[in-house]
């Protein structure tokens, strides 16, 4: 259950390998977080990960096997693990791809699969994620968005078009959910250090993903709808949202 | 057992349902049953995540709140059933409020163990087990009950004596509702003179003199409670306003009020705005507050004559005052350590006050001797209760650091306060868990009755 501090006990990852989720569930796990679900496209290469968490003081750490390309499975994957679990207090929402933005621009494949795993495959996911939590009567979504989709950039459109696909489904999920004991959470981080951005160079502002993980944690605490990682990123991006395109397209971002 | 009404109850809308502290609310099924067959029947058509009953949701936490399941709220079960004036017994039934109950005994010189609101019920007072400022002398709410009616999970309707059957009796007595509903209770009552208690109050000017205070006079006094302001520091840590009485004698009470030494009609002089800001209760508010409580006080007092609802509920004069907590709500911390450990009191009023938490004045009582109420909260020791905002996040932080400090010294948390303990000090705080858990399990082998509160701390 959560507790009134924002606390919760079982967490399924959706993207159990991301650096992100893994800072996450160890800051929560410290808290008071007893089981984890690790599910992923290859749950076999979590087992350093769980070990760590079983570590750290988790009881149940199980790794299981979710794909977000493939649609048809999700409604029986969700299923299954609320029949398994006897609860599941919060659901991350982490997997996504980068991808490359050149191949993109001239193949229509590789721009699929970007909306594809970052946009379609959350949704595709998020609708029985959503009525299983509903039946619960509680639960806690977060979702991890970027401010790549507060607006789009000449460098990486094709992954701030599905990030941006992705925000606003959850800003409207997120309305929708008010009174049904569920909530959502959207995080916009920068440029966080992590296996997706290893070998780019740094943006301004960046961050790791323990600093991610305590912004959330944070954020839960106080019943935040929406939060930044930065937290300075809300004020940029609300300047930068207003910079003419003649400029926003020169700017080194 | 064949309802009375042709329609079988609806299981009810779902709705969310909070504790009275407004932190972590969830959504269930909120079915009203009328008659004990309605709860009959609704207990056995409970839905894969249970049941369990809502008195007047005064619980601060998680306690009568059931996610994805269904709530039976009871106070529509309510009434007094039999009273016997010459023994001062009463009947009544599980969902009936203290405060109707006082209406109706108060008049007819008698009383009973309250807590510090009177809107709860006797269902929430015998599953939480209550207790007020007399309980050095008169213990718990369960202490007074000699028997109930238990509807169990499995659809029993059983008579449950304290004499006949002490285990199932003393299981559900503090157990939080998770052995069955009660549908009605029969208990003893105080015997009284007037509405009116004879009051002595007394400023201690700092936390060893009111710990003495407590010791050497809490046995002239049937009533006695401490307000301690936990912003003041240094020497003046633990200071705070001792109140005691006893209920007043006839021709102790001014001439003007004997002609109606009985008439209890309190009434209600505020409602609190539904939509307050968050931020509203913090460290200054706070502080000016306390600070204007200490000084009101003069140093001592005694003998003023004070109306029951006065004394015994302060708070119950304004509706709904958990409002002012704004929207993120508040939790109140209610530990108990043994005597002898006066020390871990100081030091969490000491965190308290250095870490500038803003807590309105602080309860402070001396419990009399335990009960044999298997999850029942008091001990014989010093007990304080809290209330604090969820306004910062190293809250968390700082309550499971007092946990540990409680659970060194021997003491618990309370269940019907707590919102946010961990699942593994249980063991540590009620050692009696597994004799519980093995009556709950005969009663309710498949675990029936179930809660947010049960589901978090894996009762
Ligand atoms: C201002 C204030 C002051 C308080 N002061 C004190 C105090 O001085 N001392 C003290 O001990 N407590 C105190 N409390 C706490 C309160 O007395 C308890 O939480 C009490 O249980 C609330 O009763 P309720 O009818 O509102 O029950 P709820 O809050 O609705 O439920 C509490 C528990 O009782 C169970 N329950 C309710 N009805 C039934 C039933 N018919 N059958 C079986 N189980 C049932 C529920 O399942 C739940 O576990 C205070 C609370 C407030 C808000
Ligand atoms: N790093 C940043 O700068 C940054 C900034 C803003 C937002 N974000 C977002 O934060 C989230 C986590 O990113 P991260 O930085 O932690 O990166 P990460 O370590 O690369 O994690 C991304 C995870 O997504 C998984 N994944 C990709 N496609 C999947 C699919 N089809 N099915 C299931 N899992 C899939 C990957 O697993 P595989 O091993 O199977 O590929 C990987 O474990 C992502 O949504 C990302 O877009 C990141």
């Amino acid at each position: 259950m959560n507790d009134a501090l924002g606390s919760v006990q079982s967490i399924l990852i959706l993207g159990g390998g991301s650096d992100i989720a893994l800072a996450t569930a160890h800051a929560m796990v410290a808290r008071r977080c007893r089981t984890v679900v690790l599910a992923g496209r290859d749950p076999e290469a979590f087992s350093g990960a769980a070990k760590e968490l079983t570590k750290a003081g988790a009881s149940t750490v199980e790794r299981v096997s979710f794909d977000a390309l493939d649609h048809a499975s999700h409604a029986e994957f969700v299923r299954g693990t609320f029949d398994r679990e006897r609860d599941i207090d919060l659901a991350l929402v982490a997997f996504g791809v980068l991808g490359d933005q050149e191949q993109a621009e001239h193949d229509g494949a590789e721009a699929i699969r970007i909306l594809d795993s970052n946009f379609l495959g959350a949704v595709s996911v998020l609708v029985p994620l959503v009525e299983a939590m509903k039946r619960q009567g509680h639960g806690t979504i977060v979702v991890l968005s970027s401010v790549a989709g507060e607006r789009a950039r000449r460098s990486n459109f094709v992954y701030g078009a599905s990030k941006a696909g992705l925000d606003a489904y959850c800003q409207g999920l997120g309305d929708s959910l008010v009174g049904t004991g569920v909530r959502l959470m959207i995080v916009r981080p920068g440029f966080v250090h992590s296996k997706m951005t290893d070998g780019l160079a740094a943006a301004p502002l960046a961050t790791d993903p323990q600093h991610v993980a305590d912004t959330i944690i944070t954020g839960l605490g106080r019943g935040s709808e929406i939060v930044w990682a930065p937290g300075s990123l809300r004020f940029v991006m609300s300047a930068l949202r207003h910079v003419p395109r003649v400029v926003f397209r020169r700017l080194p971002l | 057992m064949s309802p009375d009404r042709a329609t079988p109850p609806l299981l009810g809308d779902e709705t969310l349902l909070y504790g009275w502290g407004g932190t972590a609310p969830t959504r269930a099924h909120l079915a009203t049953p009328l008659t004990n067959a309605d709860a009959h029947h609704l207990v056995s058509a409970a839905p894969k995540r249970g049941v369990v009953a809502r008195g007047l949701g005064r619980a601060y936490g998680d306690a009568a709140q059931n996610a994805g399941g269904l709530v039976l709220d009871a106070t529509a079960l309510s009434g007094i059933i039999d009273a016997d004036l010459e023994r001062g017994t009463v009947t009544a039934r599980g969902g009936t409020s203290l405060d109707e109950l006082m209406r109706w005994l108060i008049p007819r010189g008698w009383f009973l163990i309250t807590p510090g609101t009177r809107y709860v019920t006797v269902g929430g007072a015998i599953a939480s087990d209550i207790h007020g400022k007399g309980h050095h002398v008169d213990g718990t709410f369960g202490n007074k009950v000699q028997s109930f009616r238990l509807l169990t999970g499995t659809g029993e309707i059983r008579n449950i004596h304290r004499d006949t059957e002490p285990d199932v009796f003393w299981a559900t007595t503090g157990g939080m509702g998770l052995t069955g509903v009660i549908l009605d209770a029969t208990f003893e009552l105080i015997p009284t003179e007037t509405r009116f208690i004879r009051v002595d109050e007394e400023r201690c000017a700092d936390l060893d003199a009111m710990f003495a205070a407590m010791e050497s006079s809490d046995a002239e006094y049937r009533y006695s409670v401490a307000w301690i302001d936990c912003g003041a520091r240094g020497r003046h840590l633990g200071r705070g306003v001792l109140g005691r009485g006893n209920h007043a004698f006839f021709d102790e009470i001014p001439k003007a009020k004997q002609a109606r030494a009985h008439t209890f009609g309190p009434r209600q002089l505020a409602i609190a705005p539904p939509l307050m800001p968050s931020g509203l209760i913090n460290s200054w508010t706070v502080k000016a507050f306390n600070e204007f409580w200490y000084r009101k006080t003069r140093v001592s007092h005694r003998g003023s004559i004070q109306d029951i609802g006065l004394f015994f509920h302060p708070l119950d004069l304004v509706d709904e005052w958990n409002r002012v907590y704004g929207r993120r709500g508040f939790v109140q911390y209610q530990f108990v350590v043994p005597f002898g450990a006066e020390n871990t009191v100081r030091q969490i009023i000491e965190a308290l006050s250095n870490e500038n938490l803003p807590s309105f004045l602080a309860v402070l009582k001396r419990f009399g001797p335990e009960n044999p109420g298997m999850l029942s909260f008091p001990i014989p020791g010093w007990t304080l209760a809290v209330d604090i905002p969820v306004s910062r996040t190293s809250l968390a932080r700082t309550l499971d650091r007092f946990d540990e400090m409680v659970m060194q010294a021997g003491g618990r948390v309370y269940l019907a306060k707590d919102a946010r303990t961990r699942p593994e000090n249980l063991d540590t705080m009620y050692p009696r868990l597994p004799e519980w858990r093995a009556v709950r399990d005969a009663l309710d082998p498949d675990h029936v009755l179930n809660s947010d509160l049960a589901r978090r701390l894996d009762l």
